[in-house]
């Protein structure tokens, strides 16, 4: 009699705990909080919380509130994995991550083989859409459409200069210098040299050397801010006076620190800044009541956020496949972005991106502006 | 000409400082046969000290001119970071002597990981810029030469002058050898082993220290995880030389910093580490105790 009595109490416990924390919805945000691109891993984080606290304040998700749950990646896919074996073991549904493109993509598999729907605020590399799982979007645009827009404006002012294209060996990095360069060619441009680097290498004055031999004067970098702002700082120190193009990778105001004088004349193509846009209004002045400037993806984790909690809304369901159904076929969503839609493969189907540069402004300070 | 001149430059300013760090290395194994891991992690922070100094000497006197700033840097730099080593010989290594060989190794990874994950919580995360301190630049025939790069190859060459000075004619270097060639009967004839081996690690961790000043001079960046690459490279660069070997650790300081760039100059970047590791393979598989090494010879 008691053996048979365990398993049913077992049960009852599981039954309890299974409705309990069917209450809230958990939303896991998986990031780098801390390493090399911890700021960016602070600007999503942030953005998610916000958006989840305001959808509670308004009442949150078919009854239910949303929670976040924090993963810290690192941007190392080996913790990324972990990251979400943990989502998935805390029974989190909805993912909004990661950051790099090289942790997304393994991620997504593990989490798709769990029922879990991946929303990327950053991830650029087409591969992460490209490989027919039912669970990947993003919010972001696509490196090759980031590459039509580098190459088109290389293309456009420096079409008989010498171009290197430079990457960082990483699917993101090298992704974006790869569809550069292939507008490039497109147009007629052939690039003079084309290399790789380490992530994490510091010294590239045999590289700036090489580029000086080769007559180099314009440089496509395709990676992370940390080397970009080291590469335009031993420009300057090798006295190389060329013109270097990044990404969206390159997008914080780190890079400034690190380049010094030598940002000046950076350009780089980014999404129009959203926090000008008449949507993002009443989310930017949240956050910088609370003294945080929802600078590059703050907004765009904010905008994921949404998009969940409103198909979640219109399907009227919380399962991770009906809600992935739902933003498909959903139409338009209303997000802090201005309007998106999603097409079959989960790229948004209205990404735009344009060139910024940086210049010393009237108060003797390096910012970026559209050109 | 010009492009192979100014390549060659190049490499030997980034290989003297691989060859300052592998100094660490080599003279450790050589007295107590331990490879210290935690020699990159060292090499960090002192670099980190160096940094904190300046940013004080900055906010403290707002203009400082730069060699004033350097001397300052380097010298809390080597005194503070010797400390640390002095204090992690003490608690981590010491009481491991005589204990089988692979525990101080052992060890030495986890002090490396202590160091980087301590750095990291109370420094933060993120990557510390440091303003350029020196920008002038001087064109000889053609090959651009930094002020920062002449200075990096001075300090370097100064140091190993002095140390080969410490080593070769002092009593205390004269005790280090005594060490490294038969320990009990170094102790036997009066010599105090243990002071020798602390004096070990404080000489190496002073070189690091300078290294790590020179390091955030030239490039202007450091984080938690910096010491790890500089690390490893000084490490294969006092194997290549023959680890145990001082001359040799400077030699391959200087032949892994010439081979990234002369490889980096003429064929892909991408394939620098690649060509650095298999020349390593190479020579190690003809001389397998490093280019200037001995030949370990059983004692009987």
């Amino acid at each position: 009699m008691r053996k048979r009595l365990v398993p049913i109490m077992a049960a009852a416990v599981f039954a309890v705990l299974g409705t309990s924390a069917h209450a809230e919805i958990l939303i896991g945000v998986g990031a780098p909080i801390t390493g090399p691109n911890a700021a960016f891993g602070a600007q999503i984080l942030r953005g998610a919380q916000q958006a989840a606290d305001d959808i509670n304040a308004g009442g949150g998700v078919n009854g239910e509130q949303l929670k976040i749950v924090v993963g810290d990646d690192v941007s190392d896919p080996k913790q990324g994995i972990s990251v979400a074996n943990k989502f998935v073991a805390d029974g989190v549904k909805f993912v909004v991550g990661h950051y790099n493109s090289g942790v997304s993509i393994p991620v997504s598999e593990v989490l798709a083989e769990n029922g879990v729907l991946e929303i990327s605020p950053a991830s650029t590399n087409p591969r992460y859409t490209e490989r027919g799982l039912w669970n990947t979007f993003r919010m972001c645009g696509r490196d090759d459409q980031q590459g039509i827009v580098a190459g088109a404006y290389l293309t456009k002012n420096f079409k008989d200069a010498k171009i290197a294209v430079v990457h960082d060996k990483t699917p993101y990095g090298q992704g974006v210098a790869d569809e550069t360069k292939k507008a490039l060619n497109g147009a007629g441009v052939h690039e003079v040299m084309y290399e790789g680097i380490n992530p994490g290498d510091v010294d590239f004055s045999v590289l700036i050397a090489k580029m000086k031999d080769a007559g180099v004067t314009v440089v496509y970098y395709g990676g992370l801010h940390t080397e970009a702002g080291l590469i335009l700082r031993q420009l300057a120190d090798q006295g190389l006076k060329a013109t270097v193009m990044s990404d969206d990778g390159t997008v914080s105001t780190e890079i400034s620190s690190i380049a010094g004088d030598a940002i000046d004349g950076f350009i780089f193509t980014f999404p129009p800044d959203p926090r000008n846009r008449e949507a993002a209004k009443g989310a930017v002045d949240t956050f910088r009541k609370a003294g945080f400037e929802p600078e590059a993806y703050t907004l765009y984790a904010y905008a994921s956020v949404q998009v969940i909690a409103d198909a979640a809304k219109a399907a009227n369901s919380t399962d991770p496949a009906t809600v992935a159904e739902q933003i498909k076929k959903h139409g338009t969503f209303h997000t802090v972005l201005g309007d998106r839609s999603f097409n079959e493969k989960g790229d948004t189907t209205n990404p735009d991106y344009v060139v910024y540069r940086w210049k010393k402004g009237a108060d003797g300070k390096f910012m970026y502006s559209q050109i | 000409m010009e492009y192979f001149a100014q390549q060659v430059f190049n490499g030997v300013t980034l290989g003297s400082i691989y060859a300052l760090i592998a100094l660490g290395y080599t003279m450790v194994y050589g007295i107590i046969g331990m490879i210290n891991f935690a020699h990159g992690d060292i090499f960090m922070i002192g670099a980190f000290i160096a940094m904190i100094v300046f940013l004080i000497l900055v906010s403290l006197f707002y203009s400082v001119p730069a060699a004033v700033a350097l001397v300052v840097m380097a010298i809390v730099a080597m005194l503070l970071t010797a400390l640390w080593s002095w204090m992690i010989e003490r608690i981590a290594y010491r009481p491991l002597r005589g204990s089988f060989r692979l525990a101080p190794l052992i060890t030495a990874i986890g002090v490396s990981i202590m160091l980087s994950n301590f750095v990291q919580v109370v420094q933060g995360p993120r990557n510390k810029p440091v303003p350029p301190m020196i920008s002038q630049t001087f064109e000889f025939y053609g090959v651009v030469v930094t002020l920062k790069q002449i200075v990096i190859l001075a300090v370097t060459s100064v140091l190993l002058g002095i140390f080969w000075f410490l080593v070769n004619k002092t009593s205390l270097g004269r005790a280090q050898r005594a060490c490294e060639q038969d320990p009990r009967m170094a102790a036997m004839l009066g010599i105090d082993v243990n002071r020798t081996i602390s004096l070990t690690f404080i000489l190496g961790a002073a070189l690091a220290a300078v290294a790590g000043t020179m390091f955030v001079m030239y490039y202007g960046v450091i984080s938690f995880s910096s010491g790890f690459i500089p690390g490893v490279k000084a490490f294969t660069a006092a194997v290549l030389g023959g680890i145990g070997s001082i001359q040799g650790a400077v030699l391959g300081g200087l032949l892994i910093g010439l081979i990234e760039a002369l490889w980096s100059a003429y064929f892909t970047v991408d394939y620098k580490d690649v060509a650095a590791f298999s020349i390593l393979v190479f020579v190690l598989i003809f001389l397998p105790s490093g280019l200037l090494g001995k030949a370990d010879v059983e004692k009987v």
